[in-house]
């Protein structure tokens, strides 16, 4: 049996590891697309505030480390996937076959059509050589503007202030952090980078970029003055890697397809990771959740199923944390509510404090959080086993706060019943 | 032969020893705010509940972490925190459905219970004995009691 995993970020790599734990002896070929050992984006930030070198990146540390599982990392690109034939083609020539495929391909920036977003100095921050250019391109004093206001960018945002540059902040939609926090509490962040130094555009379309002449950018935006630029950082949002699937009998949408077991339309070719488009815990539906955890439990449910142990995946979790300069942000599931629910809302602005829950009948659907730093996983336990709050609801309405001592209380309460 | 903590939150008095020892041990200080074993009070303090990490077996914290900072100690069965492969991206502690993974914004760190490398302080401290460190297999129905505690809300089956 010859499992071929393309992509070797986290997704790619625990489920390549899975199979290789699974003892079936197969060949295990992991095709990594850049020239690096395999690393986390995730960690990229933290690399650009130096607070850790490039190794501090890579997903595993161990010498040998997948030699010793029988995992071989190939470098290549995919050109083309015959899921009929069960074949791959490269981008560099040559092919190779399979008996198994994941697709761990993840995802790639895009950019807006707007003109000059092709300029030396218009950067990504996605790839470990992306961050080397940042790294040479933003000196302390520098003017930078950040394109993007969204989590990878307000991600970047922490790691540019730390080195130090002069930021400014751009984002089109009327708060930071849009897809993670309402209004209120994209507000708050706002405030606290503001007070912190930063400049914050919201609400704010960038029409163009030119080179101003003196070796600087500048970028003009619509219905505000010109802002200069020694670099400009690009993060308006990600599209999943799926062009090189194109007439490969997988069928694909926002991302790929996958059933509960993590197979796509073409049988033996599973998906995993920011590429796939799986199940959504909380609406059913497909959708593509960028983050971590997702990535992680998508490898290892599909790695299961590639290798005979028939695994039902129940649906990720939308969930975030973010730090935006020392103030921690959280988010989870319907965070925005449900219609006929409840919302249960302590705000205090001048502590940069925030917490939203959101329920549907007794049973927390999603949550937002400012400051929120102990016991935050709590919610994710009372999110995922719909546990009826009973009358913990009316006391979390008066104080959302409580909300560890709900989930003790009901899970205690869950215990009992069994016992 | 590997053992676990077993909690007894009707034996529990308050006391905050734990906590304290907890703090101290790992800390350097008596700062029940930095224990990584927290007590909760309900009805206005009739019930004190201990509650910590109960070292799972599905080790969500360990398998959402991007940079193999979070490790099981093959002797004790803990996971651990290795401080210095840690970056603070608290992906962790959203990912563990137990809330038992927390952050600590002056060290950027996370911080989670490790059993004390196989000697836990809380247990030692506990003069109630409503922590206690007990082989995992003589308490095997004791533990698979606890364990529904906690398994009752494990968010994903089978895998």
């Amino acid at each position: 049996m010859s499992y071929v995993v393309v992509g070797a970020g986290p997704a790619g790599v625990i489920a390549a590891e899975t199979l290789s734990r699974m003892g079936h002896g197969g060949a295990i070929t992991l095709i990594s697309g850049e020239a690096e050992p395999p690393y986390s984006r995730m960690a990229i930030p933290y690399l650009l505030a130096e607070d850790i070198g490039e190794e501090g990146t890579h997903l595993r540390h161990a010498d040998g480390h997948y030699e010793g599982m029988g995992i071989d990392v190939r470098r290549e690109r995919v050109a083309a996937v015959d899921s009929a034939g069960g074949t791959l083609r490269f981008e560099g020539g040559g092919s190779m076959g399979y008996d198994k495929l994941l697709l761990a391909t993840g995802a790639t920036p895009v950019r807006p059509p707007i003109p000059g977003m092709d300029l030396d100095k218009v950067m990504s921050c996605w790839t470990l050589e992306d961050a080397r250019g940042i790294v040479a391109g933003a000196k302390p004093g520098d003017d930078v503007v950040l394109m993007g206001a969204g989590f990878i960018g307000c991600i970047v945002l922490e790691a540019l202030v730390a080195r130090k540059v002069n930021l400014t902040v751009i984002e089109m939609a009327d708060r930071m952090v849009a897809r993670m926090m309402d209004k209120t509490g994209g507000d708050m962040i706002a405030a606290w980078c503001e007070s912190r130094g930063v400049t914050v555009h919201v609400s704010t379309g960038v029409v163009g970029v030119s080179e101003n002449g003196d070796g600087a950018l500048t970028l003009d935006l619509d219905g505000k003055a010109p802002v200069r630029a020694d670099l400009v950082v690009c993060a308006t949002g990600v599209a999943s890697n799926t062009g090189f699937l194109e007439g490969s009998g997988v069928d694909t949408g926002v991302g790929v397809i996958v059933d509960e077991h993590m197979e796509t339309s073409a049988p033996g070719v599973y998906a995993a990771g920011d590429v796939a488009a799986g199940f959504d815990f909380m609406t059913g539906g497909h959708d593509v959740h960028a983050i971590q955890p997702t990535a992680s439990e998508h490898g290892r449910v599909a790695a299961l199923n590639m290798g005979g142990r028939p695994t039902a995946y129940r649906g990720s979790l939308a969930m975030n944390t973010l730090n935006t300069l020392g103030l921690i942000s959280t988010s989870y599931g319907l965070w925005d509510g449900v219609e006929g629910g409840d919302e249960a809302v302590s705000v205090d602005r001048g502590r940069s404090r925030y917490l939203r829950l959101s329920f549907r009948d007794d049973v927390l659907v999603g949550c937002l959080a400012l400051g929120l730093t102990q016991h935050v996983g709590v919610v994710r336990g009372l999110i995922q086993t719909r546990a009826p709050l009973g009358g913990w609801k009316d006391a979390l309405m008066d104080d959302p706060h409580r909300i560890m001592s709900a989930y003790l209380a009901c899970a205690q309460d869950a215990s009992r019943r069994a016992a | 032969m590997q053992k676990s903590l077993l909690i007894d939150p009707d034996k529990c008095t308050s006391c905050l020893q734990c906590e304290m020892a907890c703090s101290f041990e790992h800390e350097g200080s008596f700062n029940p705010a930095r224990s990584r074993i927290k007590i909760f009070e309900f009805e206005h303090g009739k019930r004190s509940v201990p509650y910590t990490c109960t070292q799972c077996a599905e080790a969500w914290c360990l398998h959402a972490c991007p940079v193999e900072a979070l490790v099981r100690n093959p002797d004790t069965g803990a996971v651990e925190v290795r401080d210095e492969v840690c970056v603070g991206c608290k992906v962790c502690t959203i990912a563990c459905p137990f809330g038992t993974v927390n952050y600590n914004p002056d060290t950027g760190k996370v911080v989670k219970c490790d059993l004390c490398g196989g000697d836990p302080e809380c247990a030692k401290a506990c003069p109630t004995d409503a922590i206690v460190y007990v082989d995992s297999a003589w308490t095997g129905f004791d533990r698979m009691k606890q364990w529904a505690r906690q398994t009752d809300t494990r968010p994903m089956a089978g895998a």
